[in-house]
């Protein structure tokens, strides 16, 4: 097996594999080591309850991690005298409090809702340096496909299989087909990773990647930050596929380098000489190839509600009958009386009362970096009702406002927010009400998934604060 | 798990595309701490709009569902699994599902059957009227007229439904294997054994 050349994911799936059935076939079903299991409160607390009643108990704690983020309200968590403010809704209050029981009676690492180092649990891991190269990594959630990002084979789980990593720190698997999206050349001025990602899903649908691993290669991954890798796999799940990720480099090995739980001294040097063999061979065959030109790539906004609805932001909103397959024509028709959008509109034209920075796909430093640069010395439209910047962590809330980019925000008409995944998904006090549209740097434009009735617009943070200022969606490149 | 053999009964013709897991239960269902009474959030958006599938006397308890392309895409909830076992859902029919709604059905004796667009049509056409039989035994979908389509099932998953059994035991069965394998890994890898050791 070792002679024949391998894919990136192959190479981390053999290192993984601990037990293979009887059966030769390589597509059946193997028992794959987990490296990394990060925990949040939302898709735990029925694990945590099961392996209780089965007796059992978690067999690596010391690779688990723990951090809420989905339902915690993101306005102040302490008063002034320092004091812990509750949460008002009892249930969220309840699963709260049910994770902050379940870590430490498990033995798990848990990083508390006012620890500095709280945040959204996809930012945390790479931030904390959790999250490794050629690790493998689950979480209870489907974005855990950002881990991608540092080189890593990382993918999100149901609650059933939550509870089979902790109790055995093992997943029974399937190896995935492979997929390899080339990118080369250079993205344009105003054009960033989440452009690029919402292009690549427009390219290849929302079902393009199902069964499949992504692997992106090309110059302009290459080059890309790690922030920005992490974007572009965290949304591999909207293309269907499970997981994404890009071979790790020297970017990611100087991005890991000092993080509290990287590998430090001679373990430092030992890793990066297996992390450097972490590359697909010459000569390794994926089962689906696409290629895209960094070149065509233009700032990008979702019209509908999938991410494969997604234009230039020069383009007009197209008629359903544009498309071949009549399924589609249905959807795209049910969309647009959804999102309130009628085809042939620029969609520049359309207005927007909301604005959400924020999210695992950008709230990192570089994306809050990008949406400051916009909005320094402007002020959000009169018609933008309700702006939130919401910070993935608590250590890029301080690097923010170490940098001054807080002010630049509210002064912009923002709200400053403490850091979780907000008005991401409709399940925290942060929604977007019915009928009202937003600009929106997180990754899914469903029905509903911002409030009731809410439509989402998917863009890049620069584009969502050239919305803020415009009160339309626009073309952050002619501000 | 729950042992599931054969399943045969009334189907609600859904035939949607993209069916994502918050169209199957929206978030703000998933702040509890139980598996239990999700049904009532189950499909919620759809069952507001009047005339919808779900609203059809014959669908009520109905045990399966057909579904167009990438049924259950987007969040890894499991809870649309569990809402769907609670409005007494035990069988989705569809030409594709995501892989993760795919596993959490499995974990939950779900049947997801996947099936060519046109036999999927053909099935939404019959559950109008007729009942449809899921024989996972012989891994195959009939109908009361002269349909006979099969199905792929791995053959793992397959053995766990048949059987009820129980994963989790199933791997700590396997126990041997695994330290043997961390065994090799602390030697080989060392570093993916230690970040909490770290003290903050
Ligand atoms: S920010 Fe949104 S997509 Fe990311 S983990 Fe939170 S809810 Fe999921």
């Amino acid at each position: 097996m070792a002679s024949r050349p391998r894919t990136l994911y192959e190479k981390i799936w053999d290192a993984h594999v601990v037990a293979r059935p009887d059966r030769t076939d390589s597509d059946d079903t193997c028992l794959l080591y987990i490296d990394r299991h990060l925990v949040h409160e939302v898709t735990s607390p029925q694990a945590f309850e099961a392996l209780r009643l089965a007796g059992r108990t978690v067999r690596r704690p010391d690779l688990t991690l723990a951090v809420p983020d989905h339902n915690l309200p993101t306005t102040a968590r302490l008063a002034p005298d320092g004091a812990r403010l509750p949460i008002d809704d009892p249930q969220s209050a309840a699963q709260l409090a049910a994770l902050e029981r379940n870590a430490p009676s498990f033995g798990i690492r848990y990083i508390d809702a006012v620890a500095p180092e709280q945040g959204i649990v996809h930012v945390v891991g790479p931030e904390q340096g959790f999250s490794l190269p050629g690790a493998t990594i689950v979480c209870g959630d489907s974005h855990t496909a950002a881990h991608g990002g540092v080189g890593a084979l990382a993918f999100g789980i149901g609650t059933s299989e939550v509870e089979h990593v902790l109790a055995t720190q093992t997943l029974q698997l399937r190896r995935s087909k492979t997929m390899e999206i080339r990118v080369e050349g250079e993205l344009g001025p105003g054009v960033t990773p989440k452009d690029l990602i919402l292009h690549i899903i427009g390219v290849i649908g929302t079902g393009g990647g199902t069964g499949h691993v992504i692997e992106y290669r090309g110059t302009v991954f290459e080059n890309m930050s790690v922030e920005g890798r992490l974007t572009v796999c965290n949304m591999s799940i909207e293309g269907g596929a499970r997981a994404g990720l890009i071979a790790p480099d020297d970017t990611v090995f100087s991005y890991l380098k000092g993080r509290p739980y990287a590998p430090q001294g001679e373990a430092w040097d030992r890793a990066v000489e297996w992390w450097r063999s972490l590359r697909t061979d010459e000569g390794a065959v994926f089962d689906k190839s696409v290629v895209i030109d960094a070149a065509d790539v233009e700032p990008t906004v979702s019209w509908g509600t999938s991410p494969e609805d997604v234009i230039a932001v020069g383009a007009k909103i197209p008629s359903p009958d544009s498309f071949a397959d009549p399924s589609k024509q249905a959807a795209a028709r049910k969309s647009l009386d959804y999102m309130g959008l009628e085809p042939g509109v620029a969609i520049a034209d359309v207005g927007i009362e909301n604005v959400f920075i924020g999210s695992c796909t950008n709230s990192r430093i570089e994306d809050l970096r990008a949406a400051a640069e916009v909005l320094r010395g402007r002020k959000k439209a009169a018609s933008v009702r309700w702006a939130i910047v919401v910070p993935g962590s608590g250590l890029v809330k301080r690097q923010a406002e170490e940098e001054g980019l807080d002010r630049v925000f509210t002064d912009a008409g923002f709200e400053w927010r403490e850091p979780g995944c907000s008005a991401c998904l409709a399940m925290n006090p942060d929604k977007v009400p019915p009928g009202e549209r937003c600009a929106s740097t997180s990754n899914r434009n469903f029905v509903g998934r911002q409030g009731p009735g809410a439509r989402t617009h998917l863009m890049s943070p620069a584009m969502a604060a050239a919305a803020a200022v415009t009160g339309r969606i626009a073309d952050v490149r002619q501000l | 798990m729950r042992a599931v053999s054969t399943i045969h009964g009334r189907a609600i013709p859904l035939g949607l595309k993209n069916v994502d897991t918050d169209v199957i239960i929206p978030a703000h269902w998933l702040k509890t701490v139980s598996r239990e009474g999700l049904g009532k959030g189950a499909f919620e958006t759809i069952r507001q709009a009047p005339g919808n599938p779900f609203d059809v006397e014959d669908f009520a308890r109905a045990p399966i569902l057909i579904a167009g392309d990438n049924f259950g895409c987007g969040s890894s909830r499991e809870h649309a699994a569990w809402a769907m076992l609670d409005m007494g859902l035990t069988a989705v029919i569809a030409p594709s599902f995501s892989d993760i709604f795919s596993g959490n059905a499995f974990k939950n004796g779900i049947l997801a059957v996947e099936l060519p667009q046109d036999q999927v049509d053909r099935l939404l056409e019959v559950a109008r009227t007729d009942p449809i039989t899921i024989d996972l035994d012989n891994q195959i979908v009939t109908t009361p007229f002269q349909d006979r389509f099969a199905f792929d099932v791995d053959p793992f998953r397959k053995r766990c439904l048949l059987e009820g059994l129980d994963e989790i035991g199933l791997t700590l069965a396997s126990g041997d294997a695994i330290t043997h394998h961390e065994a090799g890994r602390a030697q080989d890898l060392p570093w993916l054994d230690c970040p909490l050791a770290v003290s903050r």
